[in-house]
């Protein structure tokens, strides 16, 4: 397949301020591939990068090949989708999404029939004499994605556009969006900071963190075989543990809290130079009540202290007796357990592959999520 | 709203417009009701005053007036383009490119040829213009020119002046509107193919639109409506349509063809400035705004 986008060593500094720093990546045409990351992390400044509104400090940007240093904006094969869509108010519908066309000298019947036949497929047919501001949030978004995509770029990038969406509306652009990259076959360059949207709608996502790529990977990777604490964090929801490690004479590992808690770890770690780590458990990892047969499993008794109903995400929150910690447990969906009261004795479990530990920085929280 | 809230909004509404109507009408209404009066009496050859169109129909029938009206509209266009164009890029280096802390400066930059009055400007003007002024000196000291040159009284120094004279109230409006023109915009413009020039023709100016009209008609009818600069500075032998207003009074003592010439500037002013916003598509109530 071939290559659409192709970042290498990209590094961006404003003064002595590195808001990018050496990303490396590939997108394939007719990918859906998102970059994830917390407020600040630079993905704006790489997105701008590959429009060409800033210059890169360091590294090549090519795009189908071609080195773009030195190209202008409106030289480029790629179209951008601003984070506040940036449509043109003094201008209609059908001249807002023929604005590019007209740039490029298409005229007459040509450009007419592009349009509607754009606005055919964002689904807004006979929306061409709308006055921009006369149209919902949902509708802008879609205009504005056909402004871009009926110059058929390259690469289509997208700018947290669904950012100012309330969340329902979120939840239906989400999938509507993902279809609409399906049906025109483009490839897509997605900024987010929502874990969930990035999830849902991408090929590959790549875990963005005060400038440097954390991880690149499916969304099933991201989320079940996270790299650092960061991504293990940030990707979807997640239990920490302080631990310290512990390896014994047999070679297996365990983690070991304060309390005194020891847990089974199912892989070997580096002890070196600190036994300090942090343990993560997925909430839908652990198991309420288990048999105590199943052999293995690494045992917790714990209080209910408050349960959290969201219907079919509804979760408890637990505290492990004589310990002020909180750990989240999601709730099976077969209402086994709707007669869950607060203050209830449990015990909960998980397996030693559920958990992945990783040097920790002594407990430090990235307090920015 | 109960029965006595009205009565009070009524009486506030009265007590606070009384003095403004007062001066209106006093002062503004009453004398050009009475100048328009005027400008419809005339004197026979009994000397015998009377109505007759007389006053507005020479206008018509002596060359030199409308000539001279035609002149100074002409002129007038003119100096609102040159002003408009240079607004143009002043206002956007201000409100998009300076630094935030230089803006203000800018700003009065752009104000402080205001603080003068504008005799004294304009006499500012000979001293540095005129034969033996202070940059023909320069010149001929440094051996660029070989005799003095005349720059007063070329139109081209009477535009220059009025040029100056009228660029604040073009620049300030634009700024006005230009300030609520989101970056992205350009830059989106920019991302879909626009060069520089499809930019300004296609976003900038479009967005602007208000601010440059309400700009052009202020400063159109200030130039129109100018007397000293284009009388000092302008050129010998033609003459602004307020000289001609001017020399009717003050120099012929005929009140009635300059109350005529008053009328007809307002009314082919107001007139120009009607097709202009027809044929660019904009309202009044808009650009007022
Ligand atoms: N023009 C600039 N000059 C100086 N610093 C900048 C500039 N643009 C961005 N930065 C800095 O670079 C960092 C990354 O900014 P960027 O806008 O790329 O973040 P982001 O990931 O898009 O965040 P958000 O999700 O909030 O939009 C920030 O710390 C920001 O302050
Ligand atoms: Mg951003």
């Amino acid at each position: 397949m071939e290559i659409a986008l192709s970042i290498k060593n990209v590094s961006k500094n404003f003064g002595n301020f590195t808001a990018v720093s050496n990303v490396t990546f590939d997108v394939e045409d007719g990918k859906f591939f998102s970059i994830l990351g917390p407020s600040g992390s630079g993905k704006t400044t790489l997105l701008r990068m590959i429009a060409g509104f800033y210059k890169p400090s360091n590294g090549v940007i090519e795009i189908r090949g071609m080195d773009m240093a030195g190209v202008e904006p409106n030289k480029r094969p790629v179209n951008l989708v601003f984070q506040n869509l940036a449509l043109f108010p003094m201008m209609n519908v059908y001249e807002n999404i023929a604005f590019g066309l007209k740039r490029r000298g298409e005229r007459g019947k040509e450009v007419k029939k592009k349009v509607e036949s754009m606005l055919e497929r964002v689904g807004l047919p006979g929306f061409g004499n709308r006055k921009v501001n006369q149209l919902s949030g949902g509708q802008k978004q879609r205009v504005a994605i056909a402004r871009c995509l009926v110059l058929e770029p390259t690469a289509l990038l997208l700018d947290e556009p669904l950012g100012s969406l309330d969340f329902k509306l979120r939840e239906h652009m989400k999938v509507e969006l993902k279809k609409l990259q399906a049906k025109v076959g483009t490839t897509f360059v997605y900024i987010t900071h929502d874990q969930s949207e990035a999830m849902v709608m991408s090929d590959h996502v790549a875990v963005m963190h005060s400038g440097y790529f954390e991880q690149l990977d499916t969304p099933q990777n991201l989320y079940n075989k996270p790299v650092s604490a960061f991504v293990a964090q940030f990707v979807g929801d997640n239990n920490k543990f302080i631990v310290r490690l512990r390896k014994d004479e047999h070679g297996r590992f365990f983690a070991v809290t304060d309390e005194g808690h020891e847990f089974k770890l199912d892989r070997p770690y580096d002890l070196e130079s600190s036994n300090l780590f942090e343990m993560y458990v997925r909430p839908e990892a652990i198991i309420i009540n288990p048999k105590e047969s199943t052999g293995g499993i690494n045992l917790l008794d714990v209080e209910v202290k408050s349960i959290l109903f969201d219907g079919g995400n509804s979760r408890i929150l637990v505290i492990p007796s004589g310990s002020g910690r909180e750990i989240i447990v999601s709730l099976p969906q077969n209402r086994k357990y709707d007669n869950l009261q607060e203050k209830d004795k449990l015990k909960i479990g998980w397996y030693p592959s559920a958990a992945v530990c990783f040097k920790g920085a002594g407990g430090k929280v990235y307090d920015e999520i | 709203m109960t029965k006595s809230e009205k009565i009070k909004v009524r009486w506030g509404f009265i007590i606070f417009f009384t003095p403004v109507f007062l001066w209106l009408f006093l002062l503004i209404v009453l004398p050009q009701i009475e100048l328009l009066r005027m400008s419809f009496l005339g004197t026979d050859f009994h000397g015998k005053s009377g109505f007759t169109l007389e006053n507005y129909g020479s206008f018509f029938t002596e060359p030199i007036y409308w000539l001279t009206f035609a002149r100074t509209a002409l002129y007038s266009i003119l100096v609102t383009f040159i002003v408009l164009i240079i607004a143009l890029p002043v206002a956007f280096y201000i409100t998009k490119l300076a630094k935030i802390k230089y803006q203000g400066f800018l700003m009065v930059l752009i104000l402080i040829p205001f603080w003068v009055n504008e005799l004294i400007r304009i006499y500012g003007w000979i001293i540095l213009l005129r034969e033996s002024g202070v940059i023909n000196y320069f010149l001929l000291k440094l051996h660029i020119l070989k005799h003095p040159l005349e720059m007063m009284y070329h139109d081209a120094t009477m535009i220059l002046g009025l040029v100056y004279t009228s660029m604040l109230f073009m620049i300030v409006p634009i700024i006005g509107v230009m300030e609520s023109l989101d970056d992205a915009l350009i830059e989106a413009a920019n991302d879909l193919g626009a060069g520089k020039v499809a930019v300004w023709r296609k976003i900038i100016i479009p967005y602007c639109m208000p601010g440059i009209m309400s700009g052009s008609i202020i400063v159109f009818m200030l130039v129109l409506g100018s007397f000293l600069t284009p009388k000092l500075l302008g050129g010998k032998n033609a003459m602004w349509f307020t000289e001609q207003i001017y020399n009717s009074i003050i120099i012929y003592f005929n009140w009635n063809q300059g109350a005529a010439f008053g009328f007809l500037l307002l009314f082919l002013s107001s007139l120009i400035i009607f097709i202009v916003l027809k044929l660019t598509k904009q309202e009044l109530s808009k650009v007022i705004k």
